[in-house]
């Protein structure tokens, strides 16, 4: 065996220490010390010979490994593989996912407490960055991020020992960790307590995460990620297990009357805060922060932060569809973060009817002698009179002066002036193309309010006849005297309510 | 030397007072010092013997003198440090240099590259040691290949790695701009590579719109080796770095990066901290300096 061969059949420790030895020989003593620490490895493999080795389950959201119900700690090899894919965010909208296990969020890791965990990142040849892991279950520094640092198509391996039972989050730290995380970067591990956990009928997994597309929400086509809106942290999208609708229609949670449900729900952010709700629902036990240590009893909704977690459970009672939210609405209404779980069975009409009577609401007007009653009838009379004062609160225009003034002219004006204002020669004047009418409005609101007797000279020719006063309002006459001021090819401008009052006034 | 590194001594410096502080085993290295420089030595005579035109490689651009501003500054750095006018290939190298490569240096060939200075993997989108086949266009970068195969290459080829000063004083301009980071088009550019796999096979090198340099590719094609790839400042755990050892690089702040909202900087800095020397990687390339 030749120098090389044997460096390259020994293991990895001491190929590398070879490696690094050789390297050192082609490079200054520098570089070699830079070299070898760049390829320096981690240390031998933590040996745990009294303990029996088991692969991990790995299962994908929403579903949840079975329970472990061994009562003694294992060896678990967990290989959990990153894969960059382009998976659906939305209908019509794709992006770029980081994923642990091929899916968002990763894989549910389960193991138990005590347990030694021999942990492999796999990052695929295909990914385009480096990643890592952090689980929150592990008690070291950075939980393993430094030691899992796994550039494309390799692969690490350290371990950790379970100290201590609950749901925690894993989530990738590489550099710039809030990308990693927005991309899909999290999952969660369980560490069952020794004494085990109480059976239930229905266990699944769901995260909340935020998405930061460059194109608003329901914009189409491949996304790429928006540094800039997630420094402001305004995502376009927050969404229950990696896209909108992943929880919805045939892929809803399930469940029968009667069952036991619980939920393993967990925040990956990499920002929000999540206000977890089930709508309908009060869970019957929530393990804040997803710690087992003192669980709390009819809840209606969980704060669950960014890198946490919690557990709950409730049986359901009931059939129909329980909608899981960010009680945080517009997320779930307008963002994505809604999911739903839908229950089977027959119902319960004792503890909820569902809709008993539809029928007609008239309300209830106020007693027409109270002094709402009264205070209501003043503000009616004073909207009323305030409209029909102001012709710009009522909306008047010329054009409604017109139509109602010439009601007016049809109702008494038009006997001698005629319907199209010609009048009659010699007789009544005319008002159509009258250069009486148009030369004086002040006069014309006068005649009507007043009457007019005696000669005048109307384009050129003499009348000399009575016109009787108007028993007109101020209202009418304005209108009236719009509507002949601006017909039959007249443009003599409008008479407004307040100029006819004026000339009233002063003729009274 | 080859690689002098001075552009960053300083930074580099902290990073080894910390490796040396982990890892003791280091010192046992350090005896070997007079002898790794012979070996330098005749290597690099070795390349000179072997060394071609450099026109028959990648046209080179010139890179007037400027400032090379590293993410991560201790607080005695300098924002800023000199990088002296360089020549930097227009493109990274493709398959088809590289082909001729190995064939004029038979080591370096897939079948019989010590597994030393090339992993697992070394051109495995290649058809044969000499054939490349459909999965290694002739005029696509090469990949797959180690630090050491790159610097080997470049010393063939009459050149040498560019430094991440340099690298990064080349890449830090935008299409218009020498600060592409403040052009919105730039930025979207190279954020929207980061947002689609990795295509197979690989484009041509040389297609993408040159930046204000005349140069190709510094972003949205493949990563690229840098002689000096191991100082770069991060660890594993991308979040303990702006607090890392404040005494060393922050004391200052609690911000040890200097602009947290470079996405690609920090994505560049995190890529190169993940490798070692022998890794050979799908999406890894170069180019060459001078």
């Amino acid at each position: 065996m030749n120098f090389l061969e044997f460096c390259a059949s020994r293991k990895p420790r001491v190929a590398t220490l070879f490696a690094a030895f050789a390297a050192a020989l082609c490079l200054t003593a520098d570089t070699a010390r830079a070299q070898e620490e760049a390829a320096a490895p981690t240390g031998n493999p933590v040996v745990t010979d009294e303990l029996p080795i088991e692969n991990a389950i790995l299962v994908s959201p929403p579903n949840v490994p079975p329970p472990i119900t061994r009562r003694h700690p294992a060896r678990v090899v967990i290989r959990l593989e990153v894969r960059e894919i382009v998976q659906r965010l939305a209908d019509g909208v794709d992006y770029t996912f980081w994923t642990f296990g091929g899916a968002v969020p990763g894989r549910f890791l389960r193991v138990r407490e005590g347990d030694v965990v021999e942990f492999h990142l796999e990052n695929h040849p295909s990914s385009k960055m480096p990643h890592n892991i952090d689980l929150h279950a592990v008690t070291g520094a950075g939980g393993g991020a430094a030691s899992s640092f796994t550039a494309p198509g390799h692969s690490s391996q350290f371990t950790f020992t379970a100290l201590r039972p609950g749901i925690f989050i894993y989530h990738c730290a590489t550099a710039p960790v809030p990308m990693h995380v927005a991309n899909g970067m999290y999952g969660m591990i369980l560490v069952q307590p020794k004494e085990g956990m109480a059976p239930v009928d229905r266990e699944y997994y769901v995260m909340q995460g935020e998405v930061y597309t460059a194109g608003r929400h329901g914009e189409e086509g491949l996304q790429a990620f928006d540094p800039i809106k997630a420094d402001e942290e305004r995502p376009p999208y927050v969404v229950f297990n990696g896209a909108v609708g992943s929880l919805v229609g045939d892929r809803a949670l399930q469940a029968k009357v009667g069952e036991t449900v619980r939920i393993y729900f967990g925040v990956g952010g990499p920002n929000l805060t999540s206000s977890f709700h089930v709508i309908g629902e009060i869970f019957d036990t929530v393990y804040s922060e997803g710690s087992f240590a003192s669980p709390l009893h009819n809840v209606q909704t969980t704060l669950v932060p960014a890198g946490g977690s919690a557990i709950v459970e409730f049986k359901t009672e009931v059939p129909g569809t329980f909608i899981l939210v960010d009680h945080s609405l517009t997320r779930a209404f307008n963002k994505g973060a809604l999911g739903m779980l839908k229950v089977s069975g027959p119902a319960n009409r004792v503890l909820y009817s569902g809709k008993e009577i539809d029928e007609v609401y008239l309300g209830q007007q106020s007693d027409a002698g109270s002094a709402a009653g009264e205070r209501v009838a003043q503000l009616v009379a004073a909207k009323q009179e305030a409209i029909a004062q102001n012709p710009q609160i009522a909306g008047i225009t010329k054009d409604i002066q017109i139509e109602r003034g010439k009601r007016v002219f049809l109702s008494a004006c038009f006997a001698c002036h005629q319907p199209d204002g010609k009048g009659l020669p010699g007789i009544f004047p005319p008002l159509a193309g009258s250069d009486f009418l148009k030369a004086d409005k002040e006069r014309a609101i006068q005649i009507v309010l007043k009457g007019l007797s005696g000669p005048i000279v109307v384009n050129g020719k003499p009348f000399n006849n009575v016109m009787p006063p108007q028993d007109f309002s101020d209202e009418q006459i304005a209108n009236v005297l719009t509507y002949v001021r601006n017909s039959w090819g007249n443009d003599f401008g409008s008479v407004s309510v307040d100029e006819v009052k004026h000339i009233h006034a002063q003729t009274q | 030397m080859m690689f002098p590194l001075r552009q960053n001594r300083t930074v580099r410096g902290a990073h080894m007072a910390l490796a040396r502080r982990a890892r003791p085993a280091s010192a046992s290295i350090l005896r070997i010092r007079p002898l790794a420089a012979m070996w330098t030595l005749g290597f690099a005579l070795a390349a000179a013997a072997h060394a071609i035109p450099a026109e028959a490689t990648a046209p080179m651009v010139l890179i007037p003198a400027g400032e090379y501003k590293p993410l991560f500054v201790a607080e005695k750095d300098p924002a800023a440090v000199p990088v002296p006018a360089f020549q930097l290939d227009e493109r990274p190298v493709t398959n088809a240099e590289f082909l001729a490569f190995v064939t004029a240096q038979p080591k370096w060939r897939r079948s019989r590259v010590s597994p030393l200075f090339a992993d697992h993997g070394y051109l495995a989108d290649w058809a044969d040691d000499l054939v490349l086949g459909s999965g290694a266009p002739a005029d696509a970068p090469v990949v797959r290949v180690s630090w050491f195969a790159a610097r080997a290459f470049a010393s063939w080829a009459g050149k040498r790695l560019p430094t991440t000063a340099e690298w990064e004083r080349a890449a830090a301009a935008g299409y218009t701009t020498t600060d592409g980071a403040t052009e919105p088009a730039y930025r979207a550019d190279v954020l929207n590579w980061f947002s689609r796999p990795n295509p197979w096979p690989l484009p041509a090198a040389g297609c993408g719109r040159p930046n204000l340099f005349g140069v190709h590719d510094l972003a949205g094609l493949v990563w690229e080796w840098v002689a000096d790839f191991n100082t770069a400042l991060v660890n594993g755990d991308a979040r303990g770095d702006s607090g890392l050892d404040r005494e060393l690089f922050c004391s200052a702040g609690s911000v040890g990066a200097r602009d947290t909202t470079n996405y690609p900087a920090f994505m560049r800095a995190g890529f190169r901290s993940s490798l070692h020397a022998s890794y050979v990687v799908p999406n890894l390339g170069f180019r060459c300096a001078r």
